[in-house]
Parts: structure tokens; sequence; C-alpha cells
């Protein structure tokens, strides 16, 4: 539980937020899962999400996903910009009807006031072409500043949603910085116990970005991502198809690292997205051609 | 004749009178703000032909939206459609049985449904009325289910199934009430009612509607304004009220009006300040990341420059009045200043020049090459303008012309006055530095942010890095004029550039061809078309449009070379060309372009063989040479001079030119100059409009009139001029000129006869040389002087006389008076 330490009118550490967010979505009925232990540049790449969104069955869970953007790194220089940050992630499916009521709720839990703040749903879809995914929703503003992505999926591996899950994702550090009313990121209060965010990553996104901007041997990523193909590639054949979206996830961490080393032009940028994209397709077509004939029979109606 | 029956439709009306007021919210979570507007009239439209197709008449209908819900209140609805009593008249019953059969299947009933009255079959069908209610349960699933939304979902447990409905976003409630009863209906598990909700954060609970009279001010007490318009009014007077207590002035902004009261239920402005220090950056980088980023509104101070103020738009009515949400706000708007500030210092650090060499890198069309082939393209085009003596210097004040005649006084003279050479030489080396540096700023890292600022930045990076004021104001204003009332560009240097670049697309894509088709224009053509044509109109420029695409190919030709696409320079010959293969180099030269990489000497000769050949080849016989080279060769259906002539008649149609004095000066042909062409133009329609104009007129169509009836067709235009549908010329072959007799040849010429020989002979000469001159208004007064002769003409001699002498004689000067005229425009043409 929380640390109940401080008075209720302090606002909530970094660890209380996630400790907050954890008990809220926990009491509706989300599985709290740990990070996935794999390098991604998103919540939404966890297979509890991509793969887990594919199907009738019903899913809910709530995780923290430690998310990578080698090119957003500014060697702890920025006060922003990181290139490695939490996303927190609810995926529920099917969407509740009162989805929008309780990630309002949850908002309430760490802290806003929504008579005291403005928040907002402003129109964005959200399109992964890499995923080859897409939804309708919004980013929900709180005073103007974007704290979290909320999305219908409508479309995930290429296959429509039968049924459509309901997407949240929070960026935690953003929402922390608010809540607390710091403006540099690495001031953050990470607990109550005196470490600030600056304590804990500072000297990683110092090195991190060095490492990813002028240290990763190209010929090694290169080497690497050719070897996540074949793989994956292996793992589409030998029918496991959740091995083989691992290696669609490595792939996509290793392109995104060879951009940040700046090797791939522009004319061969798309062709590697596009490799990457078919790793994933493919392995959510290996894990719907696995699993229909149980869902079929478990779901009357239900077709891919 | 036909077995048919021919039937009549009677109907008898049961009229009603009672009527109700119908209401009906669609609730939904967040609609897009955009498509509120369109969400409305699509309700609307919906709403009507459902009822009309039920028979239900629709009187007043009011369509409101918020972001949570679409609302349609139609007052006075029928509480029942009318019944329909429905004869049709059917074959005699002793008619052959083909033609009883005949109407069965027609009204497909069967005999006995029919009903017999002396001896004709009828058929008679009864439509009782039906109750509004049940036409309304019907209709709002159906109207839900046809909504036209740009983009729709599904959502929820019922997304299982295939078919499941689809909304902008998932649907939460139908309110649907008439005469205060509720319409009950189904759609998606979603059951209609009464109940509805208030604004999320101010209120909680549902609310019970009775019906279209409570219900505004019922969700007015819940803090939701349902009346879109009246939300804008609040966001367009609160910002104005808010910018104006701070002794500042609003930028108005209908768009963001429109768009916030879109996103809130109950708008309350507020205005917070950011920091001064950001005003450095340009004020439209402050405007744009405040608008498109955040929807705020700006302001100026009283002089009329930015202020560090924005407005922004809550949708509660926060009880610390707002503070921590202008705070918040502040914050967010600081932190994209300061990305835009970064970028503003980061791009001054690379010359434009250098931004300029990372245009290679980016594809203007796959089969147009790079933007970098398209600003060398231009700067050579641009340099061409000027050393054609297109676009010169402007005019000199008066007294500082370096005029040839007058020396120089002592004490005039300015030692680095240019001559005009020198003068011409100054300006095309600027023109095409500007050209070369135009698109640079597409690369940097403003531009990425923020497409709409192309031009504008890459003027504030040129005059930053101390290029001169015309070549940083060509930069900026080179895409202009953009739209209809756009500034047009008056600046030599701005004209050389903007007018290049304009051409080269248009030349590029009507060469490929990619020429627009009905509403689809995805380059924008009719946009550069119009821009070529207000430019070179506002200028008063003197561009022979054909010589400029020859220009243009040519300039392909060579930068093709220049970047070893071709293994040697190609060079039109000008005096061989005729418009197909001026249309066809151009398809070709793209073509090539099109295959560089695979370009290779093989190729090269393969096309250069066709390419000699092609000077006397028409495009149809030369296209098929190309077969193995072409995935689909396309012979030009129109060219792109016919196209710019056609966007002309657009144009002056619209400034409301008479489109058959357009065509009157059109059909004389031959005229690729827009500036003479307009001109006459203008002249013929300040000259008709008077009574020697009006008169002159009818006395032209009497004479062409009578000499049609004698079989005289027109006498051929002036010489070097087409005859064809206008401008371009087609070919124009020799028309054989009709041999008449001249008035008086073997007779006595009448007076008035006489007079009118005598005005010709004056008139003619005036008018060729004023044609000659291009003084249009000078040709149209020596037409004028044949009006009375032709009046005095028409009055007094017979030109069917029966003496053969005499007749052809005046047939002769009708036909004479008639080509006269066609000198100056064809008045055949005109109306009237």
């Amino acid at each position: 539980m929380a640390d109940t330490d401080k008075p209720a009118s302090t606002p909530l550490s970094v660890q209380d937020m996630i400790l907050t967010l954890h008990a809220y979505w926990g009491a509706r009925g989300c599985l709290i899962l740990q990070p996935y232990d794999m390098r991604m540049g998103a919540g939404t790449f966890h297979p509890a999400t991509t793969l887990r969104s594919l199907g009738p069955q019903p899913w809910n869970a709530a995780y923290v996903q430690p998310s990578r953007r080698p090119t957003d790194g500014r060697y702890g220089e920025n006060p922003n910009r990181l290139q490695h940050y939490y996303q927190y992630q609810v995926i529920m499916k099917p969407s509740p009807a009162d989805f929008q009521a309780l990630y309002l709720g949850s908002l309430f839990a760490i802290g806003i006031d929504p008579l005291l703040h403005d928040i907002r749903f402003v129109e964005d879809d959200w399109e992964s072409p890499t995923l080859g995914a897409w939804g309708l929703g919004w980013e929900v503003w709180c005073d103007g500043m974007e704290v979290s992505q909320f999305t219908y999926f409508q479309q995930m591996g290429g296959f429509d949603c039968k049924p459509v899950a309901g997407e949240l994702t929070y960026g935690l550090e953003r929402l922390a910085m608010y809540i607390q009313n710091v403006d540099n990121v690495y001031d953050l209060r990470f607990n109550n116990h005196g470490v600030s965010y600056g304590e804990v990553f500072l000297e990683n996104e110092r090195q991190m970005s060095k490492w990813n901007f002028e240290v990763a041997d190209t010929e090694t990523l290169f080497e690497g991502f050719r070897r996540a193909e074949a793989e994956c590639r292996k793992a589409l054949e030998a029918k496991v198809p959740i091995a083989a979206y691992e290696q669609a996830i490595e792939a996509s961490h290793l392109f995104n690292l060879l951009q940040a080393r700046g090797v791939i032009s522009v004319q061969e940028r798309a062709s590697y997205m596009g490799r990457v994209r078919d790793l994933a397709r493919g392995s959510c077509e290996g894990y719907m051609d696995k699993y229909r004939p149980e869902w079929e029979a478990k779901f009357p109606g239900w077709t891919a | 004749m036909s077995n048919s029956p021919t039937p009549f439709v009677s109907s008898e009306v049961e009229t009603q009178s009672a009527t109700a007021d119908f209401l009906l919210e669609l609730r939904s979570e967040e609609i897009p703000a955009r498509m509120q507007a369109g969400a409305r009239a699509d309700l609307e439209k919906l709403f009507r032909r459902e009822m009309q197709a039920a028979g239900l008449a629709v009187d007043d209908v009011t369509v409101w939206s918020t972001p949570r819900r679409l609302t349609l209140m139609a007052k006075g609805l029928p509480l029942a459609t009318e019944a329909v009593h429905e004869e049709t008249k059917g074959p005699r019953t002793s008619a052959p049985e083909q033609a009883l059969e005949g109407f069965l299947r027609k009204t497909r009933l069967s005999k006995d449904q029919l009903t017999e009255r002396e001896g004709v079959w009828f058929a008679i069908v009864e439509k009782p009325g039906r109750a509004a209610a049940d036409v309304l349960a019907a209709s709002i699933p159906a109207i839900i289910r046809a909504f036209p939304w740009p983009k729709s979902q599904r959502w929820g447990a019922a997304s299982l199934a295939p078919d499941s409905l689809r909304w902008v976003r998932p649907l939460s409630g139908i309110v649907a009430l008439l005469g205060g009863e509720v319409i009950e209906c189904e759609i998606g598990g979603i059951r209609s009612g009464r109940t509805t909700m208030g604004h999320r954060f101010h209120h909680s609970g549902e609310i019970q509607i009775d019906g279209v009279d409570d219900y505004a001010a019922k969700l007015r007490a819940a803090h939701v304004i349902v009346d879109h318009a009246e939300r804008e009014g609040i966001v367009r007077e609160g910002a104005r009220k808010a910018a104006a207590d701070a002794a500042l002035v609003l930028v108005e902004d209908e768009g963001l009006v429109i768009e916030n009261a879109g996103l809130t239920e109950w708008p309350v402005p507020l205005l917070g300040r950011f920091d001064e220090a950001f005003l450095e950056v340009p004020p439209e980088v402050i405007q744009l990341t405040a608008r498109v980023n955040q929807k705020y509104f700006i302001c100026r101070d009283s002089a009329g420059k930015l202020a560090n103020a924005f407005v922004c738009t809550a949708n509660i009515e926060a009880h610390d009045g707002g503070a921590v949400i202008v705070a918040g706000n502040r914050k967010v708007l600081a932190a994209r200043l300061s990305d835009a500030r970064f970028f503003w210092e980061q791009d001054r650090k690379t010359p434009l020049s250098a931004q300029a060499e990372k245009l290679a890198r980016i594809t203007f069309h796959e089969k147009l090459g790079t933007v970098a082939d398209k600003v060398e393209r231009v700067a050579k085009l641009a340099r061409w303008l000027v050393e054609e003596g297109i676009v010169t210097a402007a005019p000199l004040p008066v007294g500082e012309g370096s005029g040839e005649g007058a020396p120089p006084s002592q004490s005039q003279s300015t030692p680095t006055q240019p001559s005009p050479d020198r003068g011409r030489a100054l300006l095309a080396d600027q023109v095409e530095l500007a050209a070369r540096l135009c698109k640079a700023d597409l690369v940097t890292e403003m531009v990425g942010e923020f497409p709409e600022l192309q031009g504008l930045m890459g003027g504030y990076y040129a005059r930053a890095e101390g290029l001169p004021d015309a070549v940083a104001d060509a930069i900026r204003d080179h895409y202009k004029p953009v739209g209809q009332g756009d500034d047009v560009p008056t600046a030599p240097v701005t004209v050389a550039v903007a007018l290049a670049d304009k051409l080269d697309t248009l030349g590029g894509f009507f060469g490929i061809p990619e020429e627009p088709t009905g509403s689809r224009d995805p380059f924008a053509l009719r946009r550069a078309a119009l821009g070529v044509l207000n430019i070179v109109q506002r200028n008063e420029l003197r561009l022979p449009l054909e010589s400029a695409l020859q220009a243009f190919v040519q300039i392909c030709l060579d930068t093709a070379y220049e970047r070893g696409h071709f293994p040697a320079r190609l060079e039109l010959d000008t005096s061989r060309l005729d418009e197909d293969v001026v249309a066809y180099r151009v398809y070709q030269i793209s073509s090539l372009l099109n295959y560089q990489s695979k370009f290779d000497q093989e190729l090269f000769v393969a096309l250069s063989a066709p390419f000699e050949r092609a000077k006397s080849l028409r495009v149809t016989e030369i296209m098929p040479l190309f077969g193995s080279f072409l995935p689909n060769p396309i012979v030009f259906p129109e060219n792109l001079l016919a196209f710019l002539a056609d966007r002309l008649k657009v144009q002056q149609r619209e400034a409301g030119v008479r489109h058959d004095l357009i065509d009157a000066v059109f059909a004389l042909g031959g005229e690729d100059d827009l500036v003479r062409l307009l001109a006459r133009v203008h002249a013929l329609q300040a000259f008709v409009t008077t009574e020697d104009g009006t008169n002159l007129l009818a006395g032209y169509k009497r004479a062409a009139n009578i000499l049609k009836k004698e079989g005289f067709a027109a006498s051929p235009l002036p010489a070097g001029e087409g005859s064809g549908e206008g401008y371009p010329p087609s070919a124009s072959g020799e028309h054989p000129h009709p041999i008449l007799p001249q008035a008086g040849e073997g007779y006595q010429a009448e007076p008035a006869e006489q007079a009118l020989v005598d005005a010709l002979d004056a008139a003619e000469p005036l008018a060729e040389a004023a044609v000659a001159a291009e003084d249009f208004t000078a040709a149209m007064a020596a037409l004028a002087t044949l009006r009375a002769p032709i009046d005095a003409f028409f009055e007094s001699v017979t030109v069917n006389d029966a003496d053969p002498a005499k007749r052809a004689g005046r047939l002769g000067l009708l036909d004479r008076f008639r080509a006269a005229v066609h000198k100056v425009a064809d008045f055949g043409r005109i109306e009237g």
C-alpha cells in the first residue's frame, strides 16, 4: 500500500502515484502485472496489450512499462526529455461502458481535483503502422497539458478487434511533475524519504545517451536486427508466436537504436519499418492462428 | 402501341391537425470539435429525409451540439402520417390477357385484389396513417445507423460481433420524446428514455427531461449550455473581455472560437501571461504555437505589437477562479515556446545555403525528382525571366533614370547607378540567389514543427544571416498568392521567383502528366495557374507563355544533363516546334527523370532517336515508339496553355467580365500574352456597353447574317492568327479568301455606300495601327466611326439588288466591314 507517512495534502511521490494507480485499477478487476523484461518503445508493445487485445476472451490488466526512446535522450540536460521513462498502461477488453469515468476516477485518486483543474478530452487518434494497429480516442488534457492517451483499439496486427479493447497510457513523469509542481523531471520526489528522480536516473540518462548516440556498435546492432528477424521467422514456423513476438520487440528496439546512431537513411528507414511491421504482424497472425479454433468454440458467432 | 395501361394516381387526404414537439438527444463520449458542425447538418438532413419518406411534414428543426451530445428539436410534428388512398387505372376487363398480366406485374397485385368499375380494372391501395411515434421509433435507429461520421468506431462488449454499431465515439444514451412521451427504441443495447447527464464535473446524477420546453433549462442548471451558438458567443465575448480587462486587444480568430466551443459544455475564457523573453521569437511562431498546439487566443498591445498574453478556454468554473488552470496552461505554453525558441536559435546556426543542400534528400514527386531538382529548375527559370526582360527592376523614380538619351548631369549623377545591363545582371543574380534558397527552410527544425511557416521562416533566417532585403522578401513571399484575396507579389525579385516556382510546378505536373480532373487537383495546379495569372496581370508582365514553356523544357533537359542523367546535352529546335512537340517533350523529359536510376547509354540512344524525329512527328505517332519504356504511354489530352486559358476565363468571369467578350477575343487565337489579351477584352467590354458599340454590334450582326445567307463564310482572321476555338492556336491553315468585287465596281455607288467605303478607308488603318500599338481603346474608337455609316448603309441601300454587279459589290463591302471589325474582336461571339 502507498506510503502513508506524509499528510494527505502533500502531493504523491512517484512511487506512491504508481502504488495508488495499482490499488485503484487492481480494485477494478485489473491484473497488476510487472513490466515486460525487454527493451521496448512504449507500453503498447507489452504482449499484455498487443497479443492480449487479439481474440474474444476478456482481459483486464495494468502495469508500468519502462519505455525506451533512444533518440529522445538528452544526456540528462533537458528538463523533460528522457531516453528512458515510465508509462503506466491499462488495458480493458471489452472496453467497459464507464471507461471514461473509471479513468477520471484514477486521476482523482492521484490527487487531481477536476473542479480545480481543467480536464478535457481532445481528439487524437492513434495509429501504429509497426503493429498494424489503430484506434480512435483522445489525448487527455489537464490544464492544457497532455497527461494521457485514451484509445479504443479498432485493429491490432491487421485484425479487427472483436471485441474492442480500451487502452490508457499515462505519462508518469509528466503527471508526477504536474502533481508535485516541479519544472525539472530530475527534481521529482521519487519517494517520501528524500530520494529524487535524479538520484535514481540522472546518471543512467547521461551514460545511456552517450551509448545510444555514440558508443553502440552499429555492426552489432545490424547483426542483432538480422538475427532477431531470422529468429522471429523460425519461431513462427515452430508455431510459438509469443516467442516470435519477443523477437519482433527486439528488432523494433534495435531499429530505434540504429536510428539514434544515425546510420539509417531516409530511404532505408521505410524499408526497416516495413520489416519490423512484417514481424509484428506475422506474430499477431501466428497468435490468432494458434488460438482461433479454441476461441471459435468458446465464443459462438465470433470470427477472426 | 403498348399493352401497358396508363395509370393515374389519386390520393385522398385526411387532414391531420394534431401535432407535438419532438426532442432527440444522442449522448456520446467526446465528439471531436471539428466534426460537430457537419454532424449537426447531417442529423437534420437524415431526420428530414426519414420524415419525408414516412410522410410526416417537418416544419421548424433546431439542432444543437456539445462535445457530448447532438440534439435535434422539431416543433409541431404531426402525430400521425396522412392516410393515403391510391387508385391506379388498369386495362379494360375486355382487354387481352397480356394487358392484364402486365398490369398485375406492374402493381404487384393478384387479380382478385383488383376492383372492377364500369368495365375497367382498378388497383386500389389504402395506406392508413401511421402514428408518428411508430415512425420515429423506426427512424431513430435508422438515422443512427446511417450517420456519415468522417471516422467511426466500435466499442464495448457488443463489438465482439462483426456488425456491431459504429459511432464517432461510444454512444451512451438516447433521449427521444414526442410531446413528452418517450419514443421507445433500442440500438446497440442502448434504450431510449428521458434521462440525460449534466456537466461531467459540475453535476452528478441523472436528469429527467420532460420535453423540448425544459430541456435546455434543465441542462443549463446542470452546467451545460447545449446551444453551440451560445457557447461560441461566450467564448468570443469572454476572450475579448479578458483581453480588454488586461488593457490588451484580442486577436480575433473565429476558427478558435468554434473549436473551443466544441471542446466545452461550460466555457470559461481565462487570460494568462507568458515570459516576455519569448517575444524575441517571431510573432507568427508564437501565434501558431499557441493556436495549433494549445488552442489559445493571443493578444496585442495598444500599439499593435504581440503581447505576452494568451487566452485559454476552460470547461469549468474552477473554485479558485481559475488561478491553478492559468498557471498550468502557462507552464505548458512556456515549454512549447522554449522548444520554438530552441528551433529559432538552432536553425540560425546553419546558413540557408547549407540547409538547401539537404533538399536533395527530399522527394518532390517521384517523377519530378527531389526538391533540390525543383530548386535548380526554378533558379534557371527565374533567371531566364529576368534575362529575357520579362521581369524587370522596378522603374526608377522620375529624374533618376539612367536613360540613354540625356547624359547624366554632374550634380545628379550617382557613380554607382547601374546601367540597364548591370541593373538586369544584378537583378538576375538576386533572383537566382533567392530561388536557390527559397525552399531551404523546409529542412529547418521550425518548419518541420510548423509546416505552415514555410517561406516565412526562410525570410526570417535570410534576413538574420544578412542577405539583402529583396532576397529575404522573395524567399518569404514566393508561395504567394496562395488563395483568393492573398497579396500578389510586386517586388521584382519576388515576382520572378514566385512566377518561376509556379511555372515549374505547372510544367512539371502537366509533363508527367498529372493534370487536374474534375474536383481532383491534388497538386493544387489550379491554384498555381491562378497564381501565374494574378502575378502576370498585377505586374503587367509581357510573358509569352509558349516561349516560357519552351524555356522550361530546355531547362529540364539542361538540368538532367548537368545531373548526369543524360550523356549529352539536348537542345530544342524552337523554330520547328508545334504544340504537340512541346507537350511531348515535357512528357518525355519527365519520363527520363523518372527512369534516371536505370538510365544508360542504350536507353538514351533509343530515346533520342525518336527525339530527333519528333520535330516532324505528332504526339500520337511518337508515343508508340516509347511503348517499351513507358508504363502507360499517354497522349496529352490537353496542354498547359489551354489549361491556363481556361483558368483565365474562369478568373475573368468571376471578376465580372462577360464570358462572351472573353470568347470574342479568345476566338482571334494566337495570343499567348495575357496582358495584351486582357487589355483587348477590357476595351471591348467598355465599348460594347456604349451606344456606338451596341449599334455597331447590331450592324455587324445584320451584315454577318446577310453574308451567311448568301453563303459567304467569315473571312479569315488577321494574318498569323488562328481561327480556332481560341488559344492556343490550332495549326492555322491558309483559308481561301472569298473573292468579292469592290463596292462601286461596274456601277455607280450610292452615297451611303460610298460613305461606308470612305469610313472603312479611314478606320481600317487607324484600327490596325491601334491594335499594333496595343491601344485597344483607340481601336474601338476607330470602329466606332463605322457605326453611323453602317446604319446609314442599311437605311438607304438595298444589298439584294436585281443588278448582280451591285449585289456583288455590296456584299463585298459588307464582307470588308465584317473583316475590319474582326481585326479587333470576333463580334460574332458577342451576345445581344
